[in-house]
């Protein structure tokens, strides 16, 4: 089914100045490393974009010296309004520079242009506005009188939002006076680096923002690193417990955001045509690569039919292709390997016996691809409906009380986010206050805004960031 | 001829009844010289078990009653715990080695720490919850909720002002506990479970173990029903334990040094809460 023919639309790629390589950024300046160096692609076409370095020990020794100098000679020192004017001008710098952070992050990413560019870039310029406020009113954090900085901050961050995972991070960071070591996702590392221009640009004093690129060796290199005070990690819900079991017994602090398995619960009395907008963008915004993601859809038995119906119509009309395009919806996977993953849980829905269906759509030949999926007959054994896919596949599952629901949503380790729709004002509060998770989203899904704090229950991680709560995760007398 | 005194068997707390360890085991629980004063209940991995599943089970009644009960049923505690003066002076001058006067103190404290955080109950939320003003026209608000059940290893020294301190956070804001007391310093811990069970603390709130926090805390950090652990009294176990509940990313509060005395903040309660936040459109 197709309403409209669409032209192509693509964004120029004009705006963005790749180099051929890129070293790290330690110490305000773009330096050799001395691991090896590896590429990265777009991984919708799988053109090589640029190499790479993988910063090796020594490298991540190197740039958390440069941190902690930064730190006790001039970060921590520096008037709380005098950080803030950094951060205003990162803010306004990014706001300048915002088609090229964008183009790029469509480009290493995979993700559409159209939320890089409204969703992603935007928010990464609210976040450091938001968080230089900040700067030099820590007094009211809710902390006590003049609280100060941690030290120097290790940043290990994923490759689904690559610029608001490091603004989520480094904002808050460097407004609570710390210094940080940054580790941008091995397959989308350019933003990050070219966010390191940026803080030349504002003349960020040399030493407090430090980028090392490379992939796991090097995030465990910098995380289980003596020199560092805190460590902050958004990812997979395995590699988390890997830190925490590093950081055991050492006086790092430590903040987790993690995996998810959310419930997008959608009741008889719900309006229906803007449920179905909530769950679309609930699992097939940025691929389904959300660690929030509405992934499990839970519906009144009595709307089941109608539910599915209209879902299925809205997805025929996602338009799945070139992430440049300005008319694209869904881009591609990020990488072959989670392509790989998608793929093969995917298959034990088919293979326990969930029933799948994809709208009819024609994937490119180049690059990783995966059709908006959702399975029905989904039954809460089933690992569809248990493991986080990361990927634009939905697991439909039915009930028929709200006691039901709230059971059914609250089955999983996870506790990161969950959906309500419902017309009943009531009814919204107390499944609100009964889905142990730390975002509740009621008639709408996948809001994001730095004033608001995002984190999880149980095995989602712990810690929060965005908000007054984000600031406690970088200052003496927080508890995370 | 003077009067046989009948003494108190000191037993175990959980689920708001006095089991005796189900390993059979007691040890000797001796005063600050090291004279005998009563034989303790050694708990086992099956008793921290018990526990747990007394505690889970109190969570959801627990976590749904409205603040203002809590703090009522807290502040209860606190005028039990006072009606006992004498006795937990007693028992505190013995294990802890102070004079009467210095233990009539301690007493004090304690009680007065229950007060203060009984009257946290139904404040909490508005010192460390908020509305948050977002860029949309959402409707927008954070607030704390209970982690859920927290094990806890109590300080090995301070025997009822250390022990107070550190049960009365944790359960104060809806969550329940199981509670792994000093070691050598078991009798306080236990007669003030004695005090919970007549404050309408329903039962499993608040599980007591008297034993060796490096033989049952392994089964606690691992166990996927305990979602938080503090740490304070865990000595030379707890980064092991700490290492131990990462498998199932449980909250940790690592053990720091304390002053019992000192006017607590509020990262006893904050560290087993979790924050909530609710979105919803605003729009006519």
């Amino acid at each position: 089914m197709s309403f409209f023919e669409y032209a192509p639309a693509p964004e120029s790629r004009g705006v963005v100045d790749l180099r051929s390589s890129y070293g790290l950024f330690v110490d305000g300046e773009f330096t050799e490393g001395d691991g090896p160096m590896f590429k990265t692609i777009s991984p919708a076409t799988e053109e090589v974009l640029a190499e790479v370095t993988a910063a090796s020990a020594a490298d991540v020794d190197r740039a958390v010296a440069a941190a902690r100098r930064a730190h006790s000679r001039v970060w921590s020192r520096m008037a709380g309004s005098e950080r803030a004017k950094y951060l205003y001008r990162i803010a306004r710098i990014i706001a300048e520079r915002s088609r090229e952070l964008a183009v790029l992050e469509t480009l290493d990413n995979g993700k559409p242009i159209r939320e890089s560019r409204d969703v992603d870039v935007p928010l990464v310029s609210q976040w450091f506005f938001y968080y230089a406020g900040w700067a030099d009113k820590l007094d009211h954090a809710g902390l006590g009188p003049d609280p100060r900085s941690l030290g120097v901050a290790a940043q290990v961050i994923p490759w689904n939002f690559p610029l608001m995972m490091l603004a989520w991070k480094v904002a808050p960071a460097l407004a609570a006076g710390n210094t940080v070591v940054l580790k941008p996702a091995e397959t989308t590392p350019l933003t990050a680096l070219l966010f390191a221009e940026i803080c030349q640009q504002a003349d960020l004093p040399p030493g407090v923002v430090n980028i090392v690129t490379g992939a796991g060796e090097t995030g465990r290199a910098l995380v289980e690193h003596d020199g560092v005070d805190k460590v902050a990690f958004t990812g997979s819900t395995p590699v988390g417990r890997q830190i925490a079991r590093a950081v055991a017994g050492t006086d790092k602090r430590l903040t987790l955001e993690l995996g998810g398995k959310a419930a997008n619960i959608v009741f008889d009395d719900a309006p229906l045509d803007q449920a179905i907008e909530g769950i679309v963008s609930g699992i097939f915004f940025n691929q389904g690569h959300v660690c929030c993601a509405g992934s499990r859809l839970l519906v009144q038995e009595n709307v089941y039919d109608e539910v599915i119906g209209k879902l299925k119509d809205r997805m025929a009309t996602l338009r799945v292709g070139d992430p440049l395009d300005k008319n694209t919806d869904v881009g591609a996977i990020n990488s072959a390997e989670q392509l790989a993953r998608i793929t093969e849980l995917a298959a034990t829905g088919d293979a326990e016996g969930a029933e799948r269906w994809s709208p009819p759509c024609e994937l490119p030949s180049d690059g990783f691809w995966y059709a908006p999926t959702i399975f029905t007959g989904v039954s809460q054994a089933h690992r569809i409906a248990r493991e986080e896919i990361f990927g634009p596949v939905l697991s439909v599952l039915t009930f028929r009380t709200p006691d039901e629901a709230v059971a059914k949503a609250n089955n999983t380790p996870y506790g990161l986010s969950a959906g309500v729709w419902t017309d009943k004002g009531s009814r919204i509060l107390a499944m609100a206050s009964r889905l142990r998770a730390g975002v509740v989203w009621a008639n709408t899904f996948n809001k994001f805004d730095p004033a608001s704090p995002f984190g999880g229950y149980s095995e989602s991680g712990y810690g929060r960031e965005g908000g007054k709560h984000g600031l406690a995760a970088y200052l003496q007398g927080g508890t995370r | 001829m003077s009067r046989v005194d009948v003494r108190k068997t000191y037993k175990l707390y959980v689920g708001g009844a006095f089991p005796r360890s189900e390993s059979g085991r007691t040890y000797e629980a001796l005063d600050a010289k090291g004279a005998f004063l009563a034989n303790a209940s050694q708990a086992s991995r099956k008793d921290g078990r018990d526990a747990v599943v007394a505690a889970r089970k109190a969570f959801g009644g627990w976590s749904a009653r409205t603040p203002y009960n809590r703090g009522q049923i807290l502040y209860r505690v606190a005028e039990m715990l006072e009606g006992r003066r004498e006795q937990f002076t007693s028992e505190v001058a013995a294990t802890e080695g102070l004079t009467r006067t210095q233990a009539g103190r301690v007493v004090d404290a304690a009680v007065d720490r229950w007060v203060w955080y009984a009257g946290w109950a139904d404040k909490l939320a508005q010192v460390v919850g908020n509305a948050n003003p977002v860029s949309g026209p959402y409707f927008n608000l954070s607030s704390p909720e209970p982690t859920g059940v927290v094990a806890v290893a109590a300080p090995q020294d301070s025997s009822l002002l250390g022990l107070v301190s550190v049960i009365a956070p944790v359960v104060v804001t809806g969550n329940t506990a199981v509670v792994v007391t000093s070691f050598g310093r078991p009798l306080p811990a236990i007669t003030l479970s004695e005090v919970l069970a007549t404050s309408d603390l329903p039962g499993g709130v608040v599980n007591v173990l008297t034993g060796d926090v490096a033989e049952v805390g392994p089964w606690l950090a691992t166990h996927r029903d305990v979602d938080a652990l503090d740490l304070t009294g865990a000595g030379d176990a707890a980064t092991d334990l700490e290492r131990d509940a990462a498998e199932g990313l449980k909250r940790v509060r690592r053990p720091r040094s304390e002053d019992w005395t000192a006017q607590p903040g509020l990262d006893r309660m904050t560290t087993f809460t979790e924050t909530k936040t609710v979105w919803h459109p605003i729009g006519v």
